[in-house]
């Protein structure tokens, strides 16, 4: 409390905005029309209190009302949600996709990022910037240089966020300069490839997917599609497993978690399931943000219904009630999609007071990210479910003991309850029998940059890079293969001499990379690596949330002594800037609480060690 | 104080802080602990996170309101009515206690009949608050399974103060709020040593350790057998009473720490008082308005640096405070000093120090007794009583009442209390209600804190709701003139949302700027003895405007 409001009030059209999203305001205490009778009574506290996590949402419907969030507009949300307007203001400012300061209502985020760099972005960029003026100017529209968009497959990328009446966000993707003005001026948007071409097995190996069998050949927008395809077929199978049944098969099948961290998926949810506080939530991570990774994006705008069934199946066997979808802000046809999934399952009965007549309750709500990697880590993605700044919490508590709003949650990555579905297809013993001993089960690869078919692609845990790089067709147009950044920015560069490297997580961690979120990123014989390392550097020191040291400052110092060492303008020798860079790297990974600062030396470091670019 | 010692024997809070973070309802009410007892407030905070209700009744929507699930804005000095009102609820519903009140108190039967015309639409009628929001309120006071009723200034700065307080006791006794860990009443205390004050018997009817002057013989007997005088036998005067007879029967007053041409209400009156004494004694580690009038300044000591001896909080704990500098100059301890003069008025005293001052306190009031300088040292602090060196101290006070059959003394009576409206009416001439308190930054008449510059002060106003600020055409900031029936001063504008229209608040921080009580009236309670600071009738005029030049 202590609200300190400003006298700066709204337009009329934001005033509408927050109202659609929060409801009229009851009294003059949240931002109604002053009544007699509050002058006597108001009711807030604890109720009020508990509305802070519709702070993100109203963000959103002003930045989508007005193009940016004014003073008078963050005022209102502020009074409506009782939060400090200097606290909702660290908010507002806190994510990428919220502007504190006039924009144009139509905005083009071009994604400069490492993929789309391998595809001509930089030059695209200096082209718009030739043609239409630096970015950051113009009162109709204007664009602005983005991180990666997660469409790379489609590289150059393009985002255009569109505010005012019919205010909708569009991906664009590939971006031709010559569509650029017919696209914002105009808003002549075309529509986008089936999600189907992204997935290139799918043509010629169909029977070989488990993950994307149905990608591009079931109706995202059809329930009934979806279930004459197998779909709410393992939630029933769920429900005659019990719970304990459910999670005795996720053990037997040794499923680990995609996200990054390889938890086992069973032991995950048999540890929220035990949890004696009530309620227990699971959250589906759905911030896919990690440059070069697509592949939630492809099951979710061509698959939603499986994520909705999977995450429905995580509610029963862990004896949640209420599931979240956090999604990531710049995927406009994955909400469209996943947002009318949860509307039909519901319609339907699949999500509701008792689901599929079971007996069991489940819904699920989808929160909308607002441009930040960083609430890909999950406690930054509780925080930012809540309503805060999306800063990292420090572990433990874990989430499972105590998580979003401070109550024991199960929260994986699309991709992992995915792979749920496919457990209780087979078995969970079966499902065991793919892949290696120690990484059981099929994953999925987005492949990118320099390569002759990129997109996402489904493999056996195990496979060699080199095969992989063979299914997509080799380096585009056949030339030599000169690095591929494995696992995207937080993971690492190999070089061509490192192409038997099995797909696993016991292999990579043999050859010292990782697989992360299943990046392949594909660089040919003409690639500036030293431009890749410096745009990964440009990333961390970008969305480093800014909360602890270690990351603060060294992903700052990291990409200045990357400036200097390209430059030439280096303090010493070589030598000197380099070691400098392996002291910042150790500092950032010992002492970063969350895994942004862990990491953010990672790439670098391999591009150092492994392929020797500054030496 | 009077209040609570009236139905319980002894004038203090009867819970802990702990128990305050550890309750599941607190019920402020007449106070804003967010801004007048800050570090209270960080208990009930501790609270709030833990998920405890806050409900708050207070004329204003001030901060710790803001801070409440349910604030019951009543019209100023409707506590009584609103009292009666929640306690019809309760009975009417069955939400009482009926156990506890067979058990530990009396006089049920007439208060039930007291309180029956109290119907929620006749609350809502004389208090403004609707009725629902009071229905909400007795609900939840009556069914939390452990409540805390904390009230301030709010509900004792009224003629008719500790009527007040005996409408909340009662509340306490119908549900059985009171003697049990986690429920309890909580008067807060305005300084750090309010308590320390009553406790060493500045209370006109109380030796120390709240003994009754008139009606414990055996007390009386133990203390003229100790000090070698006789005690009179009947009460003393409180503060207002003195000036009553200031100039009159008393021809000389000796005024140690307080600043009463400033801090009583209606000054005029006050200073003009003292200026009829034929002697004014006055001891204070400032040079104040009182200080200025005086005949004789003792410069005293800072008794929270400059001294040894105990505070006593809110919680009853006394601790023990330290000695870090010498007094500069010829100022003294003020022990030393009271010595000395009883040395020139013929008694002997000896080498006196805080420490056998306090021993000799042991002595004489048994609720101290456990309380060595050693012990208090070694526990941090202990709350009374502690009758013994070998008990821990009381946590929270009447258990006994719980008791089966209730020991050591009497049960608790409901008292039946009728509500009357403030004495300074509202009339055409005066129009507005200006009801006065404390902010954040300042301290009383800013005798201690007008030194320390702050960002948050911005000086003394006068706060108007938005809807008065519009129809008398003032703005933020513009100057105005405020009268009362007494007297009239010149104060800024500040535009409040936390205020309705007809309702007004200033503060007594800014003496220099505004004397704010110039206007107040002096309208006393005859048992506490405090004035109405609460409730003055004023109107509200521009000032003419400057011509441009």
């Amino acid at each position: 409390m202590d609200l300190h409001l400003l006298a700066a009030t709204p337009t009329e059209e934001e005033r509408v905005a927050v109202d659609a999203v929060l409801g009229s305001p009851e009294t003059a205490w949240v931002g109604g029309e002053r009544a007699p009778v509050d002058g006597h009574v108001a009711r807030g506290g604890r109720e009020a209190r508990d509305r802070r996590h519709l702070l993100l949402p109203a963000l959103h419907a002003l930045q989508a009302s007005a193009g940016w969030i004014s003073e008078g507009g963050l005022n209102y949300v502020a009074a409506r949600l009782t939060v400090p307007p200097a606290e909702a203001y660290g908010v507002a400012t806190f994510y990428a996709m919220f502007s504190t300061t006039p924009s144009p209502p139509r905005v083009l985020h071009v994604c400069d990022d490492i993929a789309c760099r391998t595809q001509g972005a930089v030059q695209l960029c200096a082209e718009l910037e030739r043609s239409l003026g630096p970015e950051g100017h113009g009162d109709a529209w204007t664009w602005r240089r983005s991180p990666c968009l997660g469409l790379c497959e489609r590289a150059p990328a393009a985002l255009l966020q569109r505010s005012g009446a019919g205010a909708e966000d569009v991906a664009v993707a590939p971006l031709g300069v010559e569509h650029v003005t017919a696209l914002v001026v105009d808003q002549d948007v075309r529509p986008s490839e089936p999600v189907g071409r992204s997935v290139p097995q799918a043509a010629e190996a169909r029977d070989t997917l488990r993950l994307l069998r149905r990608v591009g050949i079931v109706d995202p927008s059809s329930l009934d599609d979806y279930r004459a395809n197998g779909g709410y077929l393992a939630l029933r199978r769920a429900v005659e497993l019990g719970p304990e049944g459910v999670i005795r098969e996720l053990k037997d099948s040794k499923l680990l978690g995609r996200g990054g961290a390889a938890f086992p998926t069973g032991l995950k949810w048999e540890l929220v399931a035990k949890q004696a506080v009530r309620p227990h939530l699971f959250v589906c991570n759905a911030d896919e943000s990690e440059p070069g990774t697509f592949k939630d994006r492809i099951l979710l705008e061509g698959d939603p219904f499986a994520v909705v069934e999977a995450l429905t199946i995580a509610g029963y066997a862990t004896a949640s009630e209420r599931g979240y979808v956090y999604l990531r802000g710049e995927y406009p046809a994955a909400l469209e999609a996943l947002a009318r999934a949860v509307d039909a399952a519901r319609a339907r009965g699949f999500l509701g007071a008792d689901v599929m007549g079971e007996g069991f309750a489940f819904d699920v709500e989808i929160r909308r990210g607002a441009g930040a990697y960083i609430c890909g880590e999950e406690t930054a993605l509780f925080n930012s479910i809540e309503g805060k700044r999306g800063e990292p919490r420090n572990k433990p508590p874990f989430p499972v003991e105590r998580g979003l709003f401070g109550k024991p949650t199960g929260i994986n990555n699309v991709e992992t309850l995915v792979n749920v579905l496919e457990v209780l297809r087979v078995g969970g013993p079966a499902y065991a029998g793919l892949g290696t001993a120690d990484s059981t089960g099929t994953r999925l690869f987005c492949l990118s940059g320099d390569i002759e078919r990129p997109g996402v692609y489904e493999v056996e845990c195990g496979t060699r890079l080199g095969d992989l790089l063979g299914l997509a067709g080799g380096v585009h147009g056949g030339r030599e293969l000169k690095a591929i950044l494995l696992g995207g920015a937080a993971g690492g560069f190999v070089g061509p001499g490192d192409l038997d490297v099995p797909l696993s997580f016991e292999g990579a961690r043999e050859a010292g990379v990782t697989l992360g979120s299943g990046v392949v990123m594909v660089f040919d014989e003409d690639a500036d690596l030293v431009d890749a390392v410096l745009r990964i550097a440009r990333f961390f020191r970008d969305e480093s949330c800014g909360q602890c040291v270690p990351c603060r400052v060294g992903t700052v110092r990291q990409e200045e002594a990357l400036h200097r060492l390209v430059s030439g303008r280096t303090i010493g020798s070589t030598a000197d800037e380099i070691e400098l860079l392996g002291q910042i790297a150790l500092v950032m990974r010992d002492a970063s609480i969350c895994g942004l600062g862990q990491t953010a030396a990672s790439a670098v470091q391999s591009a150092i060690s492994r392929l020797g670019v500054f030496a | 104080m009077v209040g609570l010692a009236t139905v319980f024997g002894a004038g203090g809070g009867t819970t802990s802080y702990r128990e305050v973070e550890e309750t599941d309802l607190i019920l402020l009410w007449g106070s804003n602990a967010r801004e007048a007892h800050p570090i209270f407030f960080h208990h009930v905070l501790k609270a709030v996170h833990r998920g405890a209700r806050l409900m708050a009744v207070d004329p204003r929507r001030t901060t710790s309101a803001e801070w409440a699930d349910l604030w019951l804005g009543l019209d100023v000095g409707a506590d009584i009515a609103l009292a009666n009102t929640v306690a019809r609820e309760i009975v009417s519903q069955g939400l009482h206690n009926t156990t506890f009140i067979e058990h530990a108190t009396t006089g049920f039967d007439e208060y039930r009949a007291s309180i029956e015309p109290w119907t929620l639409e006749r609350g809502e009628r004389v208090t403004g608050v609707p009725a629902d929001a009071i229905r909400e309120l007795a609900h939840a006071y009556a069914k939390a399974d452990r409540a805390v009723l904390c009230w301030t200034l709010g509900i004792t700065e009224h003629h008719n103060a500790v009527d007040n307080v005996l409408a909340l006791i009662n509340l306490a006794l119908l549900t059985g709020h009171v003697g049990r860990y986690g429920s309890g009443l909580s008067p807060l205390r305005g300084q750090n040593n309010v308590q320390g004050g009553g406790d060493m018997g500045a209370i006109p009817n109380k030796l120390p350790g709240f003994q009754d002057i008139e009606k414990d013989l055996e007390a009386r007997a133990r203390f003229e057998a100790a000090w070698g005088v006789p005690i009179q036998p009947k009460r003393g005067w409180h503060l207002s009473e003195m000036f009553e007879r200031c100039g009159s029967v008393i021809r000389a007053l000796y005024v140690i720490g307080e600043n009463p041409a400033t801090s009583e209400a209606d000054t005029t009156r006050a200073t003009g008082l003292l200026a009829e004494l034929d002697c004014l004694i006055v001891q204070d580690i400032f040079m104040t308005k009182t200080a200025e009038m005086a005949d004789v300044v003792l410069p005293a000591s800072v008794s929270a640096i400059e001294s040894e001896g105990t505070v006593t909080n809110s919680e009853r704990r006394v601790q023990r405070v330290r000695k870090a500098l010498d007094p500069p100059g010829n100022a003294r301890d003020d022990m030393w000093i009271i010595a000395q003069l009883a040395g020139r008025l013929g008694f002997d005293w000896g080498e006196v120090t805080a420490e056998s001052a306090w021993d000799e306190l042991r002595s004489l009031s048994p609720m101290h007794r456990g309380m060595s300088y050693g012990r208090l040292e070694e526990l941090g602090g202990i709350q009374w009583p502690c009758p013994d060196e070998d008990h821990p101290g009381t946590l929270f006070l009447h258990g006994r009442l719980w008791l089966d059959p209730p020991e050591q003394g009497p049960l608790a009576p409901l008292s039946v209390v009728e509500w009357e409206p403030p004495v300074d009416e509202l009339t055409d001439d005066f129009p507005i209600r200006l009801t006065t308190g404390r902010r954040l930054t300042d301290f009383n008449t800013g005798v201690q804190t007008a030194r320390f510059s702050s960002p948050l002060r911005r000086g003394e106003t006068i706060d108007v709701s938005p809807e008065d600020a519009a129809s008398l055409g003032v703005s933020e900031g513009e100057r105005v003139r405020v009268t009362s029936r007494r007297g009239s001063v010149e104060v800024p504008v500040h535009v409040d949302p936390g205020l309705r229209p007809g309702l007004t608040f200033m503060t007594l921080h800014f003496p220099d700027e505004a004397q704010t009580n110039l206007l107040t009236v002096d309208a006393w309670d005859p048992k506490s003895g405090t004035s109405e600071f609460k409730a003055t009738a004023v109107r509200i005029e521009r000032l003419e405007q400057p011509v441009e030049a």
